[in-house]
């Protein structure tokens, strides 16, 4: 107790917002991965295949993340899996954004106009070339700004690392307070800090979707 | 060590798990019904013509939306605490989802009043309605009723962030789970409980929402919406 912020804290509470950062694009890309995979087995030709990612993604969104946080932390423990909380908040956090994602691509995939499929298939395109070089570059177009959108869920979902004593942002922010007890001032300076990383994306999403929604009327169909 | 999982063991502090869900849903209503009508009052303070309401609006809900729940929850609790007012966890944790829940419900609402035609107003004008009856018939009404399945899913992913209060101690269905996994040293069972426990939830609020849906708005009923 006592003492007051010093530059030593402020480069603990920076080291601790580089993690934040870590686990965020770890998040990114390994739920970016599975997400990719849950999009399309969720239009996939196969009831079965549709039917299983359905399940998978109505059970993760029916959890909250903290739980599959708290299972692959303490429940792989218990069951005799030791994990680090690095891997297992990287673990969680995939499991959890690939599900959040798979959704959205799935409806940014199907938003692509009717007449692109039949033309494709009209052309006699595979279903993977019509796949790769229609659809999904469309898709994409159309997933950018819900994506970057998405990131700033994740950026602020890193801070529930913090309970499995991941040192990100928020638990450094926890470890200072326990020397300095002001907590009031130290969660309003990472309020501060997570808003600074993630307000600027909130705008280039929004930014986005602006100029998105202008090139958008060339895609309408005909 | 083998993998030997005993259900059974977690599954007798039944009673514990459903005092917990309770809670659980408590908050989930509490924080719904207040954050649902500080919401709308952002939602219409965003469009007020007076730019200091609407920027206030704005940086509330702004302020929210870029920053993690758990940092609001312990701001809150350390705000109050500093002021000298004291409060059970229940109070504190209902008070940031409602903080949290409202801004979410304010970008929902606004994104409803925005896609009201113009024209509809101005026949409403036409017809000599009051500015009150406007904008409860013409402008409120109709909006949640465009924003209702957002809006809905919304509170559902409030009952689950709603786990995130059991860090400052409020007795929910996480914080049971915390309790009841270090006094049984069943960490993974009793997890894999509680998550079964908030899917089963979050399916009984999709389906109230639903029929809700189907008696408030009976033009909604008409067009057969989803589940």
């Amino acid at each position: 107790m006592g003492g007051h912020l010093n530059i030593n804290h402020l480069m603990f509470l920076g080291q601790g917002a580089l993690w934040t950062i870590g686990l965020s694009v770890i998040a990114l890309i390994g739920g970016g991965i599975v997400g990719f995979v849950i999009a399309l087995a969720r239009i996939s030709p196969l009831k079965s295949v549709r039917i299983a990612s359905a399940v998978y993604v109505q059970l993760i969104q029916g959890t909250p993340l903290l739980v599959i946080l708290f299972l692959g932390y303490f429940g792989l423990a218990a069951i005799g899996l030791k994990v680090s909380p690095l891997a297992a908040a990287g673990a969680s956090l995939t499991l959890y954004v690939a599900a959040y994602l798979g959704e959205i691509w799935r409806g940014c995939i199907q938003s692509v106009p009717k007449p692109q499929w039949e033309a494709a298939e009209g052309l006699a395109l595979s279903r993977t070339q019509r796949m790769m070089k229609v659809i999904l570059p469309q898709a994409i177009r159309i997933a950018t700004p819900p994506t970057v959108g998405f990131v700033v869920q994740i950026i602020k979902n890193t801070s529930l690392a913090s309970v499995v004593g991941f040192v990100e942002l928020m638990r450094s922010g926890q470890i200072v307070n326990n020397s300095l007890f002001e907590p009031f001032a130290i969660y309003a300076i990472i309020a501060v800090t997570y808003f600074a990383m993630c307000y600027p994306l909130s705008l280039f999403s929004q930014r986005l979707e602006r100029w998105m929604g202008r090139g958008r009327s060339n895609l309408a169909p005909a | 060590m083998s993998l030997q999982l005993d259900f059974p063991a977690v599954l007798e502090r039944w009673p514990n798990f459903l005092a917990g869900a309770a809670l659980t849903l408590e908050l989930a209503a509490f924080a719904t019904v207040f954050g649902a009508l500080f919401g709308t009052l952002a939602a219409i303070g965003r469009g007020s013509r007076s730019s200091l309401i609407a920027g206030a609006c704005k940086v509330y809900v702004e302020a929210i939306r870029n920053t993690p729940l758990l940092v609001q929850i312990f701001l809150v609790y350390f705000g109050l605490a500093s002021l000298g007012l004291k409060f059970s966890a229940f109070i504190v944790a209902v008070a940031a989802l409602t903080i949290n829940v409202g801004a979410y419900t304010a970008e929902i609402m606004r994104a409803g009043f925005e896609a009201i035609p113009r024209g509809q107003i101005e026949a409403a004008e036409g017809l000599a309605l009051s500015r009150l009856q406007i904008y409860w018939h013409i402008i409120l009404l109709p909006a949640i009723e465009r924003v209702y399945p957002a809006l809905t899913s919304q509170f559902v992913l409030l009952m689950l962030a709603s786990s995130v209060c059991s860090q400052i101690s409020a007795e929910e269905l996480t914080a049971v789970a915390n309790y009841i996994q270090s006094d049984t040293y069943r960490a993974f069972e009793t997890y894999i409980i509680v998550a079964v426990l908030y899917v089963i939830l979050s399916l009984v609020m999709r389906a109230g929402f639903w029929g809700l849906g189907l008696v408030l708005f009976p033009r909604r009923r008409r067009l057969g919406t989803p589940l």
